[in-house]
């Protein structure tokens, strides 16, 4: 078992034993098998995909791809032999979701309501667009009133390349 | 002692605030100028206090007086002397009080330099910096109190969050950030008394905050970095920004404030804007406000989100008020405040400025509507939702990719009208840079759709920013004979405000090589080794030599000694560890980071089997990530060169004439 | 005076402070788990503590969740290193025993930590009167949803999770839980799907 989330007995413990480095290699009885190295790169690269997609439920905002728990290690785990039993990233995704709720969907599903969070910045974005153009329209229109904006300054020659 | 020292202290400064606040008024109807100066005197009765605070606090920190409450929360003995003395801002009540205290500097600085002017502009601010110092000071006699008395004195503490006391950048990210943060409060402070003094149609208030704004700007951009730095060097995941709601609300008052610097130009130099320079302002206040109770009341969960009883309603009924109070004032004025300039043709400066002010207005509200959008899903719909990076990222792109666009395009352009020919030479020549950095971008490996059009336009408005620079001192070479450059420190010094701006977006381009180059091409391996095996990525390879464990006062520390190798030679060792502290059930790592001009190398040590046998390491290769530190400098450069106080001052003198700009400084 | 601006700004603000008044009542870390009312998900594990008798199994015996159909399942997650476990322990080693000779299983399963681990610090605590089993990957923590440890479902006769206790679980709850499952599955006999 490898030292994560354990009690400050069991650190101490471990500590007197590291102190002095062991080189002697024990049996393994490890309950949590360190995933290997990867084999099958477009496999790692599809579980990535999805793996960034979903929420650690041990820490904060991290997905289990960036998150470098343990909970989020087997979890990558389980995306990863789902993909390779032929289960599509919506099915792996829907997996999850059954399980943890749509709280671990690091983006909100585009559906229903979700889509406020969604449409609101490019309607924001289209809207805004439209009032300057009419703004500027209008404004360029204008009259020059009693403005007295001294042009004079030196900056303006330098930008017309003097 | 130090408890009733500081608490007395706090309390006494109570009705100096009030009463000065109130006064201020009054004696401005009454044209006393007297009465205003005792106004202003309580402006500075509120420094001393509230230092006499802070000082106490400090002097019950390190001498580890847990009869004070704050001290028996974050204290221990067994904590080092410099994270005992920057547990000053380690947990809530501290802040507060730090923030009280940067507020209350900010405000005599304000005071003194500008009580001469003439008009009612400065007293009105002093003003509202007295109401905003009162709600702080409320808040740290009553929900906030750090002061309180702790019966029996336990013997000794539990010392500061572990996260916070684990890299020295904790010393200097929360300062920083509080600089840039309380800075904000000082423009709020004079378009509340612009608009109360009736001098809003009048660009006075904004002559007289802009050098602030840059100022305060420059430390909010290097708070920014420095929190994304301290992430990347202590939370392990290789990552520097997770748009986490603490970082969100660091960078939502940073796009408001960007904005203004740029529209506030338009409203200098065009008398246009002024309505919306001043929501600006207000909005941007009301971000730090809210990026505050956002992270402090526990309403939204997040890595150091303090929670705590009732201190989110003082919080909301602060912001309540200061919206209802910014609107009232608005509605009385805002007739006044029309624009009286005028737009000379569709393709400006003034436009491209208002388009710059759109992408950041609708960045700025894509981070905020994502960042609550979990509490507006669970009230609408009753179930949680996250809102995380992969939406942050998707809805952000394209809005950054436009303003690195933007960046290129508007100091090229002149203000008001220009001609086909003019805009040719202008707009055309920048193209050879986007053309050099779409092929480097290809030459990287960067394919992805943003992150090229991010390295493409980079390389245009890069090119375009440097151009003003060589124009500049092409002109003074030409007509002064000085080499080169001497001609380019005389143009940058000659108009400090303008180079320091293209200073800065050179630093805004530096970053978004670095961000773009390392989220698109980071590679990561994780291996189990035993001492004498190793780990490669990306060409890079690491052999670990030995595990090694050490107690320290404060923690127990489980590292691994790693050779970097090149080929069979050792180049160098690094030093991952995982601390363990007696508070925290998780560890802490701290990853080692070697950097390079081309990357960084990143080792993280996951696990170690606690017989010393072996340990779990992941190793990252972290492309251009320095970049992102470096540019940073970049940024702050540039803002310190804008903010420098020029010689001529003439802004603090002058009358101010409605509807008069006088352009001779900061033309840009 | 120009109030249409302002009226119209602080039409966005008000829901704004009134979501704010909604969220500081509400504790953001609290997430419902979607699993009660659902199928509880299968799993076959290994016992790797055996518990006292009357309850005892084997180690090595292999408890699965198909088999225990028709009666109520408690089944706990924890670890050795999980300090909020060792609150939790004693009343559910002494809610199993109230329970002998009815159709209740209690199962512990033991997350991310070793099983030597686990037999000590049962050891430690003076012994589980049920037994515990390993969940080697922790496929069955992530079926079950887990956030963390300690946390206990409660699966009914026919086979729903009826219930989800998050944290340390209380004697008298658990066992009024229990109850009323056994009382549901006593007026409607399980049958076999």
């Amino acid at each position: 078992m490898m030292l994560r989330l354990r009690n400050v007995g069991v650190i101490a413990f471990a500590l007197a034993l590291s102190a002095a480095p062991a080189r002697a290699a024990y049996a393994q009885d490890s309950a949590t098998t360190i995933p290997s190295q990867p084999r099958d790169s477009a496999l790692e690269a599809r579980t990535s995909a999805v793996a960034s997609q979903l929420r650690c439920p041990v820490c904060q905002g991290l997905s289990i791809q960036d998150s470098p728990s343990e909970l989020s290690q087997s979890m990558r785990a389980v995306v990863r032999e789902q993909l390779a039993q032929g289960k599509t990233p919506d099915e792996v995704k829907a997996y999850f979701v059954s399980k943890y709720g749509e709280w671990i969907l690091l983006a909100p599903k585009p559906s229903g309501f979700n889509i406020v969070v969604y449409a609101l910045p490019v309607a924001v974005v289209i809207l805004g667009a439209i009032a300057i153009l009419l703004a500027v329209r209008r404004w360029s229109r204008a009259p020059e009133e009693t403005m007295v904006s001294r042009d004079s300054g030196s900056a303006d020659e330098f930008e017309r390349g003097q | 002692m130090n408890g009733l020292v500081g608490h007395s202290a706090l309390l006494v400064s109570l009705p100096f605030l009030a009463l000065g606040m109130i006064l201020m008024p009054l004696a401005v109807r009454r044209g006393r100028a007297d009465l205003v100066a005792v106004a202003y005197g309580s402006i500075y009765a509120n420094f001393l206090l509230v230092s006499a605070a802070v000082v106490a606090m400090l002097v019950a920190l390190v001498t580890h007086d847990f009869s004070v409450s704050y001290v028996a929360q974050v204290g221990s003995r067994a904590t080092p002397l410099f994270y005992t003395i920057i547990s000053l801002w380690g947990a809530l009540e501290g802040s507060i009080l730090f923030w009280a205290w940067v507020l209350a500097f900010y405000s005599i600085v304000v005071i003194a330099v500008n009580r001469s002017r003439p008009g009612d502009l400065v007293p009105y601010a002093g003003m509202v910096l007295l109401a905003v110092s009162l709600f702080f000071a409320i808040l740290l006699v009553g929900p906030a109190d750090p002061f309180q008395a702790v019966f029996p004195v336990p013997p000794d503490g539990p010392g500061p969050n572990p996260l916070l006391q684990n890299h020295i950048l904790m010393g200097v990210h929360p300062p920083l950030l509080y600089l840039g943060y309380v800075g904000m409060s000082v423009p709020f402070a004079f378009a509340v008394g612009a608009l109360l003094s009736r001098e809003a149609e009048s660009n006075d208030w904004i002559r007289i905050t802009r050098n602030w704004t840059v100022l305060t700007w420059g430390f909010l951009s290097a708070a920014i970095i420095a929190g994304m730095w301290w992430s990347y060097e202590v939370l392990g995941w290789g990552g520097y920004w997770a748009w986490d709601p603490v970082e969100n609300a660091s960078f939502l008052p940073w796009l408001t404030a960007t904005a203004f610097l740029h529209s506030a130009m338009v409203q200098e130099r065009r008398s246009m804007l002024r309505l919306w320079n001043i929501n600006l302002v207000v909005g941007t206040f009301v971000l730090t406000i809210l990026g505050t109770f956002l992270t402090r009341s526990g309403i939204i969960s997040s890595v150091h989100a303090f929670t705590t009883g009732t201190i989110g309603y003082y919080f909301l009924a602060f912001i309540t008020l200061v919206l209802i109070s910014t609107l009232a004032l608005v509605a009385g004025t805002s007739d006044r405040l029309r624009t009286t300039g005028r737009i000379d043709a569709m393709v400006s400066r003034e436009t491209i400025f208002l388009f710059n002010n759109l992408f950041l207005t609708a960045f700025m509200l894509t981070v905020l509507v994502g960042t609550l959008f979990p509490l507006v899903a669970e009230a609408v719909r009753g179930v949680k939702v996250s809102v995380g990076t992969p939406f942050f990222n998707r809805m952000s792109l394209p809005m950054i990719v436009a303003l690195l666009f933007l960046m290129g395009v508007g100091p090229a352009l002149p203000w008001k009208s220009t001609t086909r020919e003019e805009l040719r030479a202008k707009l055309l020549p920048p193209i050879a840079g986007a053309a050099v950095m779409a092929i480097i971008a290809i030459a990287m490996g960067i394919h992805n759709f943003y992150g090229f059009l991010a390295f493409t336009f980079v390389g245009y408005s890069a090119a375009a920013n440097v151009r003003e620079f060589w124009f500049g001192a092409r002109a003074r070479h030409a007509a002064h004979g000085e080499n080169w450059l001497l001609a380019l420190v005389r143009v940058i010094a000659g108009n400090r405000r303008r180079y320091g701006g293209y200073i800065a977006h050179l630093g805004v381009f530096i970053v978004a090589l670095g961000i773009t180059a390392s989220s698109s091409l980071r590679a990561e391996t994780e291996g189990t080794m035993k001492p004498g095996e190793s780990i490669t990525v990306s060409g890079r390879t690491a052999r670990l030599k030995q595990l090694w464990g050490r107690e320290e006062p404060q923690r127990s520390v489980v590292g691994a000694t790693m050779e970097i190798m090149d080929g069979t030679r050792v180049i160098g060792t690094m030093e991952p560890r995982m601390n363990f502290y007696p508070t925290s059930q998780q560890p802490v790592p701290t990853p080692a980071v070697r950097s390079g001009i081309t990357g960084d190398f990143y080792l993280n040590v996951m696990a170690i089997r606690p017989d010393g046998s072996s340990a779990t390491i992941k190793a990252i290769f972290e492309p251009l990530v320095p970049w992102i530190w470096f540019g940073g400098g970049v940024v702050v450069l540039g803002a310190i060169i804008g903010a420098w106080p020029g010689a001529r001052r003439r802004g603090v003198i002058a009358e101010p004439i409605a509807g008069v700009i006088l352009p001779q400084e900061g033309a840009a | 005076m120009n109030w249409r601006r302002s009226v119209i700004a602080a039409l966005f603000g008000l829901p704004l402070i009134a979501l704010f008044i909604f969220g500081l009542k509400h504790d953001p870390k609290d997430i419902p788990s979607p699993l009660p009312g659902h199928p509880a998900p299968p799993f076959v594990r290994e016992v790797f503590a055996p518990g006292q008798p009357p309850l005892a199994r084997p180690v090595g015996d292999t408890i699965r969740l198909a088999d225990l159909r028709g009666k109520v399942v408690v089944l706990n997650f924890w670890a050795s290193w999980c300090l909020a476990c060792r609150d939790e322990h004693s009343a559910l080693s002494a809610v199993a025993r109230t329970y002998v000779g009815k159709p209740v299983q209690f199962v512990g399963s033991l997350y991310q930590d070793r099983p030597s681990a686990g037999t000590e610090w049962i050891a430690q605590m003076g012994g589980q009167s049920y037994p515990s089993v390993t969940d080697p990957k922790s496929y069955t923590a992530i079926d079950y949803g887990l956030y963390g440890v300690p946390e206990t479902f409660i699966v009914s006769a026919d086979g729903q999770i009826a219930h989800k206790i998050t944290g340390p679980a209380d004697a008298a709850a658990l066992a009024h839980i229990v109850d009323s499952l056994l009382v549901a599955a006593a007026a409607r006999p399980a049958t076999a799907p």
